[in-house]
């Protein structure tokens, strides 16, 4: 028998007991190794890559179109004025950011709890992260009115006599997204070195220089591998308060402001369960597609599809608590904004957002009980989808109505967004787009370090010859 | 080039995790100290078997340590000396409010330790490497696992090192000549 039989005759199910595994097929080292570099270095770019490489790159310059006039303009153009000061620029935040907690809750918290399923989604779920940052903290930065003017926001020594207010949760939101975006990218690249690895020793020429720059000389050395094990776990361990933290500071932007519909206690915990619902719906819609596209489905498992969607499930089944909540906290303080606020977002002018926001994320996930859809991808998609589209209207339905309707009501107004709203929106769903894109062309989208240590026969003294 | 080849040392490659790990134990006890494994992920039972310290905690530690401490110092200064605002009287030094940025300091010190130590420690970046002479070397990052016994080593010898790590039973015994 060759090595390579041995390999494949060993490879059996981690788990027997699970009737789905998490990877199938008779997979090697070197097939690890050739399926998921082939993808960078030897296939044909598929007619699939290019169609969303295309429409990411048009609804890009549809981006760029939209915030060159913005800069001209300023946010007057916007549907955005006293009293709904925030509109859709902090909702496109909060949404983005939140698509992002899903990749670091597989990278990090998955790590901690030793799941090993996630070993084979990581890596594009932490570009996921990445992208989604990226385009959520461009929102904040746009909505300033003067965005060239961005680093005020950071205490550096200046001859205007002023310093960030750091009793502002506003101040504390920059250091929480900054300090989000660069550990991602720390742990997102520091995870990489060793495939990147892979690509330097499977290429020549132009790209062969290009990873072996990116790979820093990594050659597998046993001390290297114990530093770096033991670094991606402390930084695991440092991403897991991270991310509870990131969207509890998101939340503190809306509860220390005592406006009926933010100043809650149950914000935080609302918003991290709610940041993680569509993150791991952002995880399907990228994932659902890549499989079949480039033939992952033996990486990229049922058992993944089920996972992601069990969870997707449970943290739904927090927010429709929280969505429970709010009414009743509302009722048993007996205060009469709270009351007139539930009432204005239930029956008021924007009612359509409430009862859109129910049915998309409490209503219509309920179908994620039934195995037939968390295992058949494109239920799974559509689900995940309207799970998307369901979180981001819940953070426009949550800004739109505590502001429309202020305490005096001379001051109430209605929000209507404009052309330049939705142009940004869907700029900022192509700028992500394109970056992912170009992920999935450029850069190892399956960790090959991870899911050759998925195979039985990469533990010592395990899956011997018979 | 300048003069001659330096000899720099010995490698064999194995095609299976079990007999490398065996291997490299066997030249541990033979009192080989300059000798080093490769494999294309970690395989934690050599992590005591090669020598080498780990201070990757201790590092990440005191970059936690520095980004609260600079976090504290800051926010201290400059509420209450450099840019002192009396909000209804609340203190100056109101340290609660300080928290989440006291936090978010420590984690991003931390990670900027954890991932610029471990580089440090690595010797990185560094393109080249003896061991990257041999062309079969590209498959440590793939499928196959190396033992490299560095001819500086203090009992390195000519006969007996490739001997022994021919008894080992590897895919193949190479000198590596680097210049």
């Amino acid at each position: 028998m060759t090595v390579e039989e041995r390999q494949r005759h060993t490879a059996r199910e981690l788990d027997p007991d699970n009737p789905l595994p998490v990877i199938t097929g008779g997979n090697t080292f070197e097939t690890v190794s050739e399926q998921i570099s082939s993808i960078v270095l030897t296939r044909k770019v598929p007619l699939f890559w290019w169609c969303m490489f295309g429409i990411g790159v048009m609804l890009l310059g549809v981006f760029g179109i939209a915030v060159s006039y913005l800069l001209g303009k300023g946010v007057g153009i916007w549907g955005v004025n006293v009293p709904v000061a925030w509109g859709f620029a902090i909702t496109n935040f909060v949404w983005w950011i939140g698509i992002g907690h899903a990749g670091t809750l597989i990278s990090a918290i998955l790590l901690l709890l030793n799941q090993a399923w996630r070993n084979s989604i990581n890596r594009f779920a932490e570009a996921m992260t990445l992208f989604a940052v990226a385009c959520a903290g461009m929102f904040p930065l746009f909505h300033l009115g003067r965005p060239w003017l961005f680093y005020w926001l950071l205490p550096y020594p200046n001859n205007m006599t002023v310093q960030p207010q750091f009793r502002s949760p506003l101040v504390w939101d920059v250091f929480a997204v900054s300090t989000y975006a660069l550990v991602s990218l720390l742990f997102w690249y520091l995870g990489m070195i060793p495939d990147l690895a892979t690509l330097r020793d499977r290429s020549t020429g132009l790209k062969y220089a290009v990873y072996g720059m990116l790979s820093l000389g990594w050659r597998g050395s046993s001390n290297h591998w114990k530093w770096h094990q033991t670094a991606c776990l402390l930084l695991a361990g440092l991403a897991t308060p991270l991310v509870l933290s990131v969207h509890t500071v998101v939340s503190f932007d809306f509860t220390i402001a005592i406006l009926p519909g933010w100043h809650s206690t149950i914000f935080p915990p609302y918003f991290v369960a709610g940041a993680i619902y569509s993150g791991f719906a952002m995880v399907l819609v990228l994932c659902i597609p890549l499989r079949a596209v480039y033939g992952l489905k033996n990486l990229i498992t049922e058992r993944h599809l089920n996972n992601c969607a069990k969870l997707m499930l449970a943290t739904g089944l927090m927010l429709a608590y929280t969505y429970c909540i709010e009414p009743m906290n509302a009722w048993y303080s007996g205060d009469q904004y709270e009351i007139a606020l539930v009432r204005n977002r239930a029956f008021g002018p924007q009612s359509w957002s409430y009862w859109v926001v129910i049915l998309c994320n409490v209503l219509i996930p309920q179908a994620l009980w039934f195995y037939k859809v968390r295992v058949n991808p494109k239920r799974l998609f559509a689900v995940s989808i309207v799970i998307l589209y369901g979180m981001w209207l819940e953070r426009f339905m949550i800004i739109i109505t505590s502001l429309d309707r202020d305490y005096v009501p001379s001051s109430w107004s209605n929000f209507i967004a404009t052309f330049w709203d939705n142009a940004t929106l869907y700029g900022s769903v192509g700028l992500f787009i394109t970056l992912f894109m170009l992920f999935v062309r450029f850069l190892p989208m399956i960790s090959m370090t991870e899911v050759r240590e998925l195979l039985p026969y990469s533990k010592p003294g395990g899956g011997t010859e018979k | 080039m300048r003069g001659e080849a330096r000899f720099r040392g010995i490698v064999a490659e194995f095609d299976d995790p079990t007999k490398f790990v065996e291997a490299a134990k066997n030249v541990k006890e033979r009192g080989y100290r300059r000798f080093d494994a490769y494999s294309p992920y970690p395989i934690k039972d050599l992590f005591s078997i090669v020598p080498g310290r780990n201070p990757v905690a201790p590092i990440v530690f005191l970059g936690g340590i520095t980004g609260s401490a600079t976090a504290w110092i800051m926010q201290y200064y400059i509420a209450a000396i450099d840019y002192p605002i009396n909000v209804g009287g609340r203190p100056l030094y109101s340290w609660p409010a300080f928290i989440p940025i006291l936090f978010e300091l420590t984690v991003l010190f931390a990670a900027f330790a954890a991932f610029f130590g471990t580089l440090a420690l690595c010797g990185f970046p560094r393109l080249n490497y003896p061991t990257f002479e041999l062309s079969e070397f590209v498959r440590a990052s793939s499928d196959r696992f190396f033992l490299y016994i560095e001819s500086l080593d203090p009992i390195y010898d000519e006969e007996t090192t490739p001997g022994l790590l021919r008894e080992l039973g590897p895919t193949g015994v190479w000198r590596i000549e680097a210049p």
